[in-house]
Protein backbone atom coordinates (compact mmCIF):
# COMPACT_ATOMS: atom_id res chain seq x y z
CA UNK A 1 0.00 0.00 0.00
CA UNK A 2 1.44 3.39 -0.70
CA UNK A 3 2.38 5.35 2.02
CA UNK A 4 0.15 8.42 2.01
CA UNK A 5 -3.14 6.37 1.27
CA UNK A 6 -4.97 6.19 4.43
CA UNK A 7 -5.78 2.45 5.72
CA UNK A 8 -8.74 0.88 4.82
CA UNK A 9 -10.01 0.89 8.32
CA UNK A 10 -11.61 4.54 7.50
CA UNK A 11 -12.89 5.44 4.22
CA UNK A 12 -13.36 9.45 4.19
CA UNK A 13 -17.22 10.40 3.08
CA UNK A 14 -17.62 13.24 1.12
CA UNK A 15 -16.63 17.02 2.70
CA UNK A 16 -19.49 18.88 3.99
CA UNK A 17 -20.84 15.69 5.95
CA UNK A 18 -20.81 15.14 9.56
CA UNK A 19 -18.68 12.52 10.49
CA UNK A 20 -18.49 10.98 14.50
CA UNK A 21 -14.92 11.62 15.08
CA UNK A 22 -14.78 10.90 18.83
CA UNK A 23 -16.30 8.39 21.11
CA UNK A 24 -17.78 10.24 24.63
CA UNK A 25 -14.97 8.49 26.20
CA UNK A 26 -12.23 9.73 24.47
CA UNK A 27 -14.14 13.27 24.92
CA UNK A 28 -14.45 13.53 28.77
CA UNK A 29 -11.11 11.79 29.07
CA UNK A 30 -9.69 14.53 26.63
CA UNK A 31 -11.06 17.21 29.42
CA UNK A 32 -10.65 15.99 32.66
CA UNK A 33 -7.37 15.04 31.32
CA UNK A 34 -6.61 18.41 30.34
CA UNK A 35 -8.15 20.04 33.37
CA UNK A 36 -5.91 17.40 35.82
CA UNK A 37 -2.44 17.84 34.04
CA UNK A 38 -2.90 21.65 34.39
CA UNK A 39 -3.37 21.02 37.79
CA UNK A 40 -0.23 17.99 38.42
CA UNK A 41 1.92 20.48 36.29
CA UNK A 42 1.10 23.63 38.66
CA UNK A 43 1.31 21.79 41.72
CA UNK A 44 4.52 19.88 40.92
CA UNK A 45 6.00 23.18 39.91
CA UNK A 46 5.00 24.54 43.74
CA UNK A 47 6.82 21.57 44.98
CA UNK A 48 9.98 22.38 42.45
CA UNK A 49 9.68 25.91 44.13
CA UNK A 50 11.14 24.32 47.58
CA UNK A 51 14.20 23.04 45.95
CA UNK A 52 14.90 24.39 43.04
CA UNK A 53 18.05 22.43 41.91
CA UNK A 54 19.10 19.05 40.91
CA UNK A 55 21.59 16.99 42.18
CA UNK A 56 22.29 15.75 45.68
CA UNK A 57 23.34 18.22 48.30
CA UNK A 58 26.86 19.79 47.69
CA UNK A 59 27.00 18.15 43.99
CA UNK A 60 24.38 19.77 41.56
CA UNK A 61 23.79 17.73 38.76
CA UNK A 62 25.20 19.08 35.30
CA UNK A 63 21.76 19.12 33.72
CA UNK A 64 20.07 21.94 31.88
CA UNK A 65 17.44 24.21 34.22
CA UNK A 66 16.79 27.39 32.67
CA UNK A 67 15.12 27.70 36.33
CA UNK A 68 17.96 26.71 38.50
CA UNK A 69 17.73 28.96 41.73
CA UNK A 70 14.18 30.07 41.24
CA UNK A 71 10.82 28.92 41.44
CA UNK A 72 7.97 29.68 38.95
CA UNK A 73 5.82 32.62 39.44
CA UNK A 74 2.93 32.40 41.88
CA UNK A 75 0.24 32.04 38.50
CA UNK A 76 1.64 29.31 37.60
CA UNK A 77 1.67 27.01 40.78
CA UNK A 78 -1.23 25.53 42.67
CA UNK A 79 -1.44 24.92 46.30
CA UNK A 80 0.19 28.69 47.99
CA UNK A 81 3.21 26.37 49.62
CA UNK A 82 4.58 23.04 49.94
CA UNK A 83 2.42 21.26 51.79
CA UNK A 84 -0.49 22.65 49.83
CA UNK A 85 1.23 21.60 46.50
CA UNK A 86 2.02 18.69 47.63
CA UNK A 87 -1.63 17.95 48.56
CA UNK A 88 -2.71 18.65 45.54
CA UNK A 89 -0.44 16.61 43.69
CA UNK A 90 -1.31 13.73 45.56
CA UNK A 91 -5.06 13.79 45.13
CA UNK A 92 -4.93 14.79 41.74
CA UNK A 93 -2.80 11.91 40.75
CA UNK A 94 -5.23 9.32 41.48
CA UNK A 95 -7.41 11.32 39.01
CA UNK A 96 -4.73 11.52 36.03
CA UNK A 97 -4.13 7.74 36.46
CA UNK A 98 -7.91 6.88 36.72
CA UNK A 99 -8.41 8.70 33.49
CA UNK A 100 -5.95 8.07 31.79
CA UNK A 101 -6.72 4.07 32.88
CA UNK A 102 -9.96 3.98 31.28
CA UNK A 103 -8.20 6.06 27.97
CA UNK A 104 -6.00 3.73 27.13
CA UNK A 105 -8.34 0.82 28.06
CA UNK A 106 -10.80 2.28 25.91
CA UNK A 107 -8.08 2.87 23.11
CA UNK A 108 -7.50 -0.88 23.41
CA UNK A 109 -10.82 -2.17 23.38
CA UNK A 110 -12.19 -0.40 21.21
CA UNK A 111 -9.28 -1.07 18.28
CA UNK A 112 -8.99 2.46 17.91
CA UNK A 113 -5.35 2.07 19.12
CA UNK A 114 -4.83 0.87 15.62
CA UNK A 115 -5.44 4.44 14.01
CA UNK A 116 -3.32 6.39 17.00
CA UNK A 117 -0.47 4.28 17.79
CA UNK A 118 2.82 5.30 15.83
CA UNK A 119 4.28 2.43 13.54
CA UNK A 120 7.29 1.96 11.39
CA UNK A 121 5.35 1.71 8.58
CA UNK A 122 4.17 5.80 9.47
CA UNK A 123 7.74 7.04 9.27
CA UNK A 124 7.93 7.50 5.52
CA UNK A 125 4.08 9.24 5.50
CA UNK A 126 5.92 11.52 8.59
CA UNK A 127 8.40 12.52 6.68
CA UNK A 128 5.35 13.60 3.99
CA UNK A 129 3.25 15.41 6.49
CA UNK A 130 6.50 17.16 7.55
CA UNK A 131 6.89 18.67 4.18
CA UNK A 132 3.31 19.64 3.52
CA UNK A 133 3.84 21.55 6.78
CA UNK A 134 7.72 22.78 5.65
CA UNK A 135 5.77 24.53 2.12
CA UNK A 136 7.83 21.68 0.26
CA UNK A 137 4.96 20.26 -1.03
CA UNK A 138 1.82 21.49 -1.91
CA UNK A 139 -1.51 19.23 -0.95
CA UNK A 140 -1.68 18.10 2.17
CA UNK A 141 -1.07 14.12 1.93
CA UNK A 142 -3.82 11.68 2.38
CA UNK A 143 -4.58 10.56 5.67
CA UNK A 144 -6.85 8.86 8.12
CA UNK A 145 -8.57 9.88 11.44
CA UNK A 146 -4.89 10.77 12.15
CA UNK A 147 -1.99 11.69 10.30
CA UNK A 148 1.17 10.39 10.74
CA UNK A 149 2.79 13.17 12.70
CA UNK A 150 -0.74 13.03 14.88
CA UNK A 151 -0.10 9.37 15.34
CA UNK A 152 3.52 10.25 16.22
CA UNK A 153 2.65 12.89 18.52
CA UNK A 154 -0.16 11.14 20.46
CA UNK A 155 2.15 7.85 20.91
CA UNK A 156 4.80 10.07 21.86
CA UNK A 157 2.16 12.15 24.79
CA UNK A 158 0.71 8.36 25.97
CA UNK A 159 3.83 7.45 26.59
CA UNK A 160 5.12 10.55 28.13
CA UNK A 161 2.13 10.35 30.65
CA UNK A 162 2.97 6.35 31.53
CA UNK A 163 6.92 7.82 31.98
CA UNK A 164 5.97 10.63 34.37
CA UNK A 165 3.54 8.73 36.23
CA UNK A 166 6.15 5.51 36.73
CA UNK A 167 8.96 8.54 37.57
CA UNK A 168 6.55 10.29 39.75
CA UNK A 169 5.85 6.60 41.77
CA UNK A 170 9.48 6.56 41.49
CA UNK A 171 9.80 9.61 43.73
CA UNK A 172 6.85 9.38 46.22
CA UNK A 173 8.20 6.36 47.41
CA UNK A 174 11.82 5.38 45.97
CA UNK A 175 12.72 3.05 49.25
CA UNK A 176 9.36 0.70 48.66
CA UNK A 177 9.40 1.16 45.19
CA UNK A 178 13.33 0.98 44.74
CA UNK A 179 13.57 -0.72 41.77
CA UNK A 180 11.71 1.96 39.36
CA UNK A 181 14.05 4.95 41.21
CA UNK A 182 16.99 3.21 40.29
CA UNK A 183 15.27 2.38 36.76
CA UNK A 184 15.32 5.79 36.37
CA UNK A 185 18.81 6.37 37.29
CA UNK A 186 18.14 7.68 41.09
CA UNK A 187 16.15 9.70 42.76
CA UNK A 188 18.39 12.89 42.00
CA UNK A 189 17.63 12.14 38.25
CA UNK A 190 14.18 10.38 38.55
CA UNK A 191 13.42 14.29 39.66
CA UNK A 192 14.89 15.72 36.82
CA UNK A 193 13.14 13.51 34.66
CA UNK A 194 9.77 14.17 35.91
CA UNK A 195 10.88 17.74 35.92
CA UNK A 196 11.60 17.51 32.30
CA UNK A 197 8.09 16.26 31.59
CA UNK A 198 6.19 19.05 33.00
CA UNK A 199 8.39 21.44 29.68
CA UNK A 200 7.48 18.49 27.31
CA UNK A 201 3.85 18.30 28.01
CA UNK A 202 3.87 22.61 28.20
CA UNK A 203 5.65 22.14 24.49
CA UNK A 204 2.84 19.44 23.22
CA UNK A 205 0.09 21.63 24.69
CA UNK A 206 1.06 24.59 22.53
CA UNK A 207 1.47 23.06 19.42
CA UNK A 208 -1.24 20.97 19.66
CA UNK A 209 -3.65 23.94 20.69
CA UNK A 210 -1.86 26.09 17.65
CA UNK A 211 -2.34 23.52 15.67
CA UNK A 212 -6.25 23.21 15.91
CA UNK A 213 -6.71 26.93 15.08
CA UNK A 214 -4.16 26.96 12.53
CA UNK A 215 -4.79 24.04 10.42
CA UNK A 216 -8.62 22.30 11.38
CA UNK A 217 -10.36 24.41 14.00
CA UNK A 218 -13.61 21.69 13.12
CA UNK A 219 -11.42 19.65 15.10
CA UNK A 220 -12.15 22.07 18.66
CA UNK A 221 -16.25 21.45 18.16
CA UNK A 222 -15.10 17.13 17.26
CA UNK A 223 -13.53 16.81 20.62
CA UNK A 224 -16.67 18.70 22.66
CA UNK A 225 -19.48 17.45 20.53
CA UNK A 226 -18.18 14.04 19.44
CA UNK A 227 -19.19 15.89 15.53
CA UNK A 228 -17.08 16.58 12.62
CA UNK A 229 -17.04 18.70 9.78
CA UNK A 230 -14.39 19.92 8.26
CA UNK A 231 -11.19 19.57 6.26
CA UNK A 232 -9.59 15.80 7.32
CA UNK A 233 -13.12 14.19 7.70
CA UNK A 234 -13.13 10.46 8.09
CA UNK A 235 -14.97 7.75 10.07
CA UNK A 236 -18.74 6.79 9.31
CA UNK A 237 -20.82 9.58 8.64
CA UNK A 238 -23.14 11.24 11.02
CA UNK A 239 -26.32 10.91 9.68
CA UNK A 240 -25.95 7.44 8.21
CA UNK A 241 -26.24 4.11 10.04
CA UNK A 242 -22.89 3.57 11.78
CA UNK A 243 -20.87 0.58 9.29
CA UNK A 244 -18.18 -2.05 10.52
CA UNK A 245 -14.95 -1.93 9.08
CA UNK A 246 -15.15 -2.88 5.06
CA UNK A 247 -12.72 -5.66 4.71
CA UNK A 248 -14.68 -6.71 1.62
CA UNK A 249 -15.60 -5.38 -1.52
CA UNK A 250 -18.55 -6.06 -0.72
CA UNK A 251 -18.55 -4.04 2.45
CA UNK A 252 -16.43 -1.50 0.98
CA UNK A 253 -19.66 -0.92 -1.40
CA UNK A 254 -22.44 -0.80 1.44
CA UNK A 255 -19.95 2.18 2.71
CA UNK A 256 -19.48 4.22 -0.18
CA UNK A 257 -23.51 3.61 -1.20
CA UNK A 258 -24.04 5.11 2.97
CA UNK A 259 -21.86 7.72 2.44
CA UNK A 260 -23.42 8.78 -0.70
CA UNK A 261 -26.69 8.86 1.26
CA UNK A 262 -25.13 11.20 3.95
CA UNK A 263 -23.68 13.24 1.41
CA UNK A 264 -27.52 13.28 -0.68
CA UNK A 265 -28.83 13.96 3.08
CA UNK A 266 -26.29 16.39 3.96
CA UNK A 267 -27.08 18.58 0.74
CA UNK A 268 -30.30 18.61 1.45
CA UNK A 269 -30.51 20.09 4.53
CA UNK A 270 -30.19 24.08 4.66
CA UNK A 271 -28.30 25.00 7.57
CA UNK A 272 -26.26 21.84 8.80
CA UNK A 273 -25.35 24.20 11.94
CA UNK A 274 -28.68 24.16 13.17
CA UNK A 275 -29.11 20.14 13.58
CA UNK A 276 -29.82 19.94 16.76
CA UNK A 277 -27.46 17.11 18.69
CA UNK A 278 -30.71 15.14 18.59
CA UNK A 279 -30.84 14.39 15.48
CA UNK A 280 -27.67 12.80 15.49
CA UNK A 281 -27.74 8.51 16.22
CA UNK B 1 -21.60 33.08 14.70
CA UNK B 2 -24.31 30.36 15.20
CA UNK B 3 -25.14 30.05 18.86
CA UNK B 4 -23.17 26.73 19.17
CA UNK B 5 -19.77 28.82 17.98
CA UNK B 6 -20.84 31.22 21.06
CA UNK B 7 -21.44 28.29 23.11
CA UNK B 8 -18.13 27.37 22.37
CA UNK B 9 -16.16 30.11 22.78
CA UNK B 10 -18.02 31.21 26.10
CA UNK B 11 -16.59 27.05 27.15
CA UNK B 12 -13.26 28.13 26.25
CA UNK B 13 -13.14 31.34 27.99
CA UNK B 14 -14.67 30.04 31.20
CA UNK B 15 -12.65 26.85 31.11
CA UNK B 16 -9.15 29.23 30.72
CA UNK B 17 -10.21 32.09 33.38
CA UNK B 18 -11.01 29.35 36.30
CA UNK B 19 -7.55 27.72 35.33
CA UNK B 20 -6.12 30.55 36.08
CA UNK B 21 -8.18 31.83 38.91
CA UNK B 22 -7.09 28.58 40.54
CA UNK B 23 -3.33 29.59 40.40
CA UNK B 24 -1.43 29.76 43.22
CA UNK B 25 -4.63 29.00 45.21
CA UNK B 26 -4.33 26.80 48.54
CA UNK B 27 -7.72 24.98 47.45
CA UNK B 28 -9.97 27.13 49.58
CA UNK B 29 -13.43 24.87 50.22
CA UNK B 30 -12.07 21.75 49.17
CA UNK B 31 -8.66 21.35 51.60
CA UNK B 32 -11.28 19.32 53.85
CA UNK B 33 -11.26 16.78 50.59
CA UNK B 34 -7.60 17.56 49.94
CA UNK B 35 -6.81 16.30 54.28
CA UNK B 36 -9.27 12.99 53.30
CA UNK B 37 -7.15 12.17 50.16
CA UNK B 38 -3.91 12.71 52.38
CA UNK B 39 -5.17 10.21 55.02
CA UNK B 40 -6.53 7.92 52.10
CA UNK B 41 -2.31 8.24 50.70
CA UNK B 42 -1.61 7.82 54.12
CA UNK B 43 -3.42 4.19 53.77
CA UNK B 44 -2.08 3.11 50.86
CA UNK B 45 1.69 4.24 51.96
CA UNK B 46 1.04 1.84 55.10
CA UNK B 47 0.37 -1.11 52.61
CA UNK B 48 3.18 -0.22 50.21
CA UNK B 49 5.25 -0.25 53.56
CA UNK B 50 7.55 -3.40 54.16
CA UNK B 51 8.23 -3.96 57.57
CA UNK B 52 11.61 -6.10 56.68
CA UNK B 53 12.69 -4.11 52.98
CA UNK B 54 15.81 -1.93 53.46
CA UNK B 55 16.61 1.60 52.32
CA UNK B 56 19.77 1.43 50.91
CA UNK B 57 22.54 1.45 52.34
CA UNK B 58 26.06 3.96 50.81
CA UNK B 59 29.74 3.60 51.21
CA UNK B 60 31.15 6.14 53.84
CA UNK B 61 32.42 7.85 50.58
CA UNK B 62 29.51 9.09 48.99
CA UNK B 63 28.64 10.97 52.20
CA UNK B 64 27.55 14.61 51.70
CA UNK B 65 29.94 17.64 52.94
CA UNK B 66 28.99 18.43 56.21
CA UNK B 67 28.58 21.89 55.48
CA UNK B 68 25.88 21.02 52.77
CA UNK B 69 24.30 18.94 55.16
CA UNK B 70 21.26 21.40 56.13
CA UNK B 71 19.93 21.49 59.63
CA UNK B 72 16.53 22.81 60.69
CA UNK B 73 14.79 23.72 63.61
CA UNK B 74 11.58 25.57 64.21
CA UNK B 75 12.84 27.40 68.00
CA UNK B 76 12.40 31.55 67.06
CA UNK B 77 16.01 32.92 67.55
CA UNK B 78 18.74 29.90 67.80
CA UNK B 79 19.55 26.43 67.78
CA UNK B 80 17.65 24.37 70.70
CA UNK B 81 20.12 23.38 73.20
CA UNK B 82 19.88 22.02 77.07
CA UNK B 83 21.30 23.90 79.65
CA UNK B 84 22.36 20.81 81.87
CA UNK B 85 22.59 18.11 79.00
CA UNK B 86 23.63 15.44 82.20
CA UNK B 87 19.94 16.16 83.48
CA UNK B 88 18.73 14.98 80.24
CA UNK B 89 16.89 12.02 79.92
CA UNK B 90 14.28 9.60 77.72
CA UNK B 91 10.92 8.88 79.43
CA UNK B 92 9.23 6.25 77.76
CA UNK B 93 5.67 5.51 78.23
CA UNK B 94 1.87 5.11 77.05
CA UNK B 95 0.62 2.03 76.46
CA UNK B 96 3.42 0.08 77.63
CA UNK B 97 3.97 -2.42 80.54
CA UNK B 98 7.03 -1.01 82.13
CA UNK B 99 7.28 2.76 81.47
CA UNK B 100 10.70 3.45 81.45
CA UNK B 101 13.22 6.68 82.12
CA UNK B 102 16.43 6.12 80.12
CA UNK B 103 19.81 8.05 80.76
CA UNK B 104 22.08 8.75 77.28
CA UNK B 105 24.24 5.98 78.84
CA UNK B 106 21.43 3.75 79.28
CA UNK B 107 20.26 4.32 75.27
CA UNK B 108 23.76 3.68 74.22
CA UNK B 109 23.77 0.26 76.03
CA UNK B 110 21.12 -0.50 73.97
CA UNK B 111 22.00 -3.09 70.73
CA UNK B 112 23.42 -0.24 68.61
CA UNK B 113 23.27 0.43 64.41
CA UNK B 114 25.34 2.14 62.37
CA UNK B 115 24.50 2.68 58.75
CA UNK B 116 25.42 5.42 55.55
CA UNK B 117 22.23 6.45 53.56
CA UNK B 118 20.33 8.85 52.52
CA UNK B 119 18.26 11.67 53.61
CA UNK B 120 15.45 12.94 51.49
CA UNK B 121 13.53 16.00 52.68
CA UNK B 122 10.12 16.92 51.27
CA UNK B 123 11.68 20.20 49.87
CA UNK B 124 13.31 17.31 47.24
CA UNK B 125 17.32 17.87 48.25
CA UNK B 126 19.18 14.53 49.09
CA UNK B 127 22.13 14.20 51.40
CA UNK B 128 23.91 11.27 52.36
CA UNK B 129 25.60 10.53 56.45
CA UNK B 130 26.27 7.91 58.49
CA UNK B 131 24.28 7.68 61.59
CA UNK B 132 24.32 5.39 64.65
CA UNK B 133 21.89 4.88 67.54
CA UNK B 134 19.95 2.09 69.39
CA UNK B 135 17.50 0.16 67.14
CA UNK B 136 13.79 1.56 68.09
CA UNK B 137 12.66 -2.00 68.41
CA UNK B 138 14.95 -2.94 71.13
CA UNK B 139 13.87 -0.01 73.10
CA UNK B 140 10.31 -1.25 72.73
CA UNK B 141 11.23 -4.22 73.79
CA UNK B 142 12.47 -3.25 77.30
CA UNK B 143 9.08 -1.17 77.63
CA UNK B 144 7.07 -3.88 76.54
CA UNK B 145 3.97 -1.96 74.37
CA UNK B 146 0.93 -3.36 75.11
CA UNK B 147 -1.63 -4.76 72.46
CA UNK B 148 -3.57 -1.71 71.99
CA UNK B 149 -0.26 0.39 71.27
CA UNK B 150 -0.47 1.13 67.30
CA UNK B 151 0.93 4.66 67.35
CA UNK B 152 4.19 6.47 68.68
CA UNK B 153 4.18 9.82 69.53
CA UNK B 154 7.98 11.54 69.71
CA UNK B 155 8.23 14.66 71.78
CA UNK B 156 10.97 17.17 71.17
CA UNK B 157 12.29 19.52 73.20
CA UNK B 158 12.70 22.16 69.99
CA UNK B 159 9.70 24.66 70.60
CA UNK B 160 6.99 21.74 71.27
CA UNK B 161 7.50 20.02 67.90
CA UNK B 162 6.57 16.56 67.59
CA UNK B 163 5.92 13.66 65.53
CA UNK B 164 3.36 10.70 65.56
CA UNK B 165 4.40 7.27 63.94
CA UNK B 166 2.71 3.71 63.16
CA UNK B 167 4.15 1.16 65.16
CA UNK B 168 5.16 -1.20 61.76
CA UNK B 169 7.63 2.03 60.87
CA UNK B 170 8.70 2.80 64.64
CA UNK B 171 9.71 -1.34 64.45
CA UNK B 172 11.62 -1.51 60.99
CA UNK B 173 15.05 -2.46 61.14
CA UNK B 174 16.45 0.61 60.41
CA UNK B 175 14.58 2.88 63.01
CA UNK B 176 17.18 4.37 65.66
CA UNK B 177 17.17 7.13 68.43
CA UNK B 178 20.89 8.27 67.16
CA UNK B 179 23.10 9.28 69.19
CA UNK B 180 25.71 10.18 66.29
CA UNK B 181 26.38 11.69 63.57
CA UNK B 182 29.52 10.66 60.86
CA UNK B 183 30.95 8.89 63.76
CA UNK B 184 30.61 11.80 66.15
CA UNK B 185 28.62 12.32 68.72
CA UNK B 186 25.10 14.09 67.45
CA UNK B 187 26.02 18.06 67.73
CA UNK B 188 22.83 20.62 68.36
CA UNK B 189 22.50 21.36 64.95
CA UNK B 190 21.78 17.71 63.90
CA UNK B 191 19.08 17.38 67.14
CA UNK B 192 22.11 16.45 70.49
CA UNK B 193 21.24 14.80 72.37
CA UNK B 194 18.87 12.14 70.83
CA UNK B 195 17.26 12.25 67.39
CA UNK B 196 14.75 9.79 65.60
CA UNK B 197 16.22 8.83 62.68
CA UNK B 198 15.11 6.22 59.40
CA UNK B 199 16.17 6.42 55.92
CA UNK B 200 12.54 5.41 54.99
CA UNK B 201 10.98 8.74 56.29
CA UNK B 202 10.85 12.22 55.12
CA UNK B 203 13.19 14.23 57.03
CA UNK B 204 10.38 16.02 58.56
CA UNK B 205 9.05 12.50 60.63
CA UNK B 206 13.04 12.39 62.14
CA UNK B 207 12.50 13.97 65.60
CA UNK B 208 15.54 15.80 66.97
CA UNK B 209 15.82 16.97 70.33
CA UNK B 210 13.72 14.20 71.68
CA UNK B 211 13.10 13.42 74.95
CA UNK B 212 9.88 11.66 75.28
CA UNK B 213 7.98 8.81 73.40
CA UNK B 214 4.76 7.75 74.11
CA UNK B 215 3.09 4.39 72.65
CA UNK B 216 -0.52 4.92 71.98
CA UNK B 217 -3.83 3.32 70.83
CA UNK B 218 -4.98 6.58 68.63
CA UNK B 219 -3.37 8.18 65.75
CA UNK B 220 -0.99 10.94 67.17
CA UNK B 221 -0.80 13.98 64.87
CA UNK B 222 2.61 16.10 64.95
CA UNK B 223 3.85 19.90 64.15
CA UNK B 224 4.15 19.73 60.19
CA UNK B 225 1.95 16.76 60.30
CA UNK B 226 -1.46 19.05 62.49
CA UNK B 227 -0.35 22.04 58.88
CA UNK B 228 -1.22 19.58 56.04
CA UNK B 229 1.93 17.72 55.24
CA UNK B 230 1.09 13.86 55.35
CA UNK B 231 0.89 12.21 58.08
CA UNK B 232 2.95 8.63 56.74
CA UNK B 233 5.67 10.69 54.92
CA UNK B 234 7.46 7.44 54.21
CA UNK B 235 9.66 6.88 51.42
Amino acid sequence: MPANVPSAEYRPPPPGVFVHRHHWIVRVTHWVNAVVLLGMMASGLQIYGAYPHFGIRGRPLPLPNPFDNRGLPHWARLGGWLAGGLNWHFALMWLLFANGLVYLLYLLFSGEIRQLAFRPRDIAPAIEMQKYYLGLRKEHPVQGKHNALQKGAYSFIVALGCVSILSGLALWKPVQLGFLTAMFGGYEITRYWHFLAVWLFTAFIVVHVVLVFVVDPASLRAIITGRYRGRFPSGTAATAPRIAPPNTEEHAAVAATAAAAAAAAAVAEPEPDAQRPEDTP
Amino acid sequence: MSDRRRFLLAAAAAGASSALAACGWDGGPLEGTLARVSRFNDGVSARLFGEGRLARTYPIARRTPENHFPAYYVTDGGMPMLKDPAAWRLEVGGLVRRPTVFTLDQVQALPRLTYTVKHHCVEGWTAIATWSGARFAALADRVEPLPAARYVMIRSFDNGYSNGWDLPSALHPQTILAYAFNDRPLMPDHGAPLRLYSPTKLGYKLTKYVYAVEFTATRPGGYWEDQGYPWFGGL
